[in-house]
């Protein structure tokens, strides 16, 4: 028995960094993607003007950026507006996006179901019906496939 | 449109032969079998044994009657017909993973084969020696080549691949054939040569993209070579042209992504996957834009009974909402994922049957898919 086998040290090296063939995505510049405006996003809010707030807060996606910040405003924010909007509107506010609006939707939607907070789950799951009639099950395969994502 | 289920393991590729009176299929083991239609029955005539692992692949080449095989044992080999019996011929791939697709040239001097090696082994018979060579085609492709498809042109070789690209090669062999005239796609085709490649995601501009796409499952060039389709697993269609390559249409579609996509026509395709269901996709290049063109799958008709309110209750406690189909089961022919498309009669630029096969062990062929012809061909490219 050598004396080697006494060290377990080796078992914390993660083999596949040092694979050649290890495959590495490509690098979108993503450090200027800032998310939505919140400032923006809250005064609609306040104003009582919901599927402006729905348009304004789908814009600028943080999906390159490696800022995990930024993701989690952005996700916070998104969640905001979906809770403001009442049950029956929900359907309108569907409608009212175009079909890579309803994409960014669903993706937002399943970040959220990752952090579940009090009622957001609700929230969540009325709004991934009426996405998931509006955009099918394609809608649900591109947010699982996509490589970066909100 | 006829369903005619030969077993009950799914089908790993299937091919035909000219006349498409037989076809070599595998039935999701180390074989080919081939089937001769006798009649409205299909019955087995040959097993061709030879492979250590699973078929992956089969191509039949029309003319010259022979067929290539490539399977999972990283080999593949070439079949002729010696009287009653197909005889093989081992082809050494030096691949180190396995073979996953095979495709003859049109002009069958040569085979491509892709595999997990990340490579594409491009085949070809060399006299003096009476032995099948191959050249590795390499770089760029950093995942398993997929799917293969040949341009008209017998130089030009698509390839869709697990690095969620899809690319077109040149696969020139001056061993074999004289140098190639230019076309849509460049002019300049030394073996090897990248003349396209897809960006990471087909759609352009709009939020929730940028990066992503999918594994590229099924390519296919137009009939002219022109134009370029192909299917990925983020469930998106995209077409390509030559020469005017810096915009790809695409379209984000609604349903499981499709594993298999051909040209019909000029301006249609006709594509499956796990759906399990054909559906039509008409392209405008005038507008640049991909659209849905329907099932091409005829549902069983079921009956319309009325639901009792117990069953109402039931979908309610089960499924949330109390709707009246009870979807007991697939209305598709196919009941299971489709893997691959062939076109049996009219080419790719007049197809008026084309055959699919699944999952399911079955063979679905449909008829008269002329209405889509007739409406298509007018367009001007």
């Amino acid at each position: 028995m050598s004396k080697n086998t006494v060290s377990n040290r080796f078992r914390t090296v993660d083999v596949d960094e040092y694979d050649e063939n290890k495959f590495v995505d490509e690098e979108d510049g993503g450090e200027n993607q800032l998310g939505p405006d919140e400032a923006e996003v809250d005064s609609l809010i306040r104003q009582g003007n919901l599927m402006e707030a729905l348009q304004a807060v789908l814009k600028n996606p943080p999906i390159n950026t490696k800022n995990q910040n930024v993701k989690d405003c952005a996700e916070g924010l998104v969640l905001k507006v979906l809770s403001a909007f009442k049950s029956s509107d929900v359907d309108k506010g569907v409608q009212s996006l175009d079909k890579n609006g309803v994409d960014l939707l669903m993706k937002y939607i399943y970040k959220g179901f990752e952090t579940p907070s009090d009622n957001s789950s609700a929230v969540l799951l009325q709004w991934h019906e009426k996405a998931l009639s509006a955009g099918g099950l394609g809608c649900i395969v591109r947010v699982l496939t996509a490589r970066k994502t909100v | 449109m006829a369903y005619h289920s030969f077993l009950l393991e799914p089908i790993s590729c299937h091919s035909w032969n000219k006349d498409r009176t037989q076809i070599a299929l595998c039935p999701n083991n180390h074989d080919v079998h081939i089937y001769k239609k006798d009649g409205t029955k299909w019955i087995k005539i040959h097993e061709l044994k030879e492979h250590n692992g699973q078929v992956t692949g089969i191509d039949w080449a029309p003319e010259s009657n022979r067929i290539v095989t490539c399977g999972t044992d990283r080999n593949a080999y070439v079949w002729s017909l010696k009287g009653e019996v197909w005889k093989p011929t081992l082809v050494i791939l030096r691949i180190n993973r396995a073979a996953r697709c095979v495709s003859w040239s049109p002009k069958e001097n040569k085979f491509a084969v892709g595999s997990g090696s990340r490579l594409i082994s491009i085949c070809y018979f060399e006299q003096e020696n009476d032995w099948w060579v191959c050249k590795h085609i390499k770089k760029p492709i950093r995942s398993t080549v997929l799917s293969l498809d040949w341009h008209p042109n017998n130089v030009l070789l698509a390839a869709g691949s697990c690095d969620f690209k899809c690319r077109v090669f040149s696969a020139y062999i001056k061993e074999v054939e004289e140098k190639p005239g230019p076309t849509v796609w460049g002019s300049k085709m030394p073996f090897g040569e990248v003349l396209f490649e897809s960006g990471p995601s087909g759609v352009s501009g709009g939020a929730g993209d940028g990066a992503g796409g999918g594994w590229v499952h099924g390519v296919c060039f137009s009939h002219s070579g022109n134009r370029l389709a192909w299917t990925s697993h983020d469930s998106t269609v995209a077409i390509a042209e030559g020469g005017k390559t810096s915009t790809i249409s695409s379209l984000s579609s609604e349903t499981l992504p499709l594993l298999c996509v051909s040209f019909i026509t000029e301006n249609s395709l006709v594509a499956a996957g796990h759906d399990c269901y054909p559906v039509l996709f008409v392209y405008d290049g005038t507008k640049g834009s991909v659209t849905f063109g329907g099932k091409l799958d005829v549902p069983k008709q079921t009956s319309q009974r009325g639901i009792s309110a117990r069953e109402r209750f039931q979908n309610l406690d089960r499924r949330a909402t109390s709707s009246e189909t009870t979807e007991q089961g697939l209305e598709s022919l196919h009941k299971n994922s489709i893997s691959q498309i062939s076109v049996l009669e009219g080419g790719k630029s007049k197809c008026s049957t084309f055959c699919t096969t699944g999952m399911d062990g079955g063979m679905e062929w449909s008829h008269g898919t002329s209405r889509y012809t007739h409406t298509h061909t007018t367009h001007t490219v």
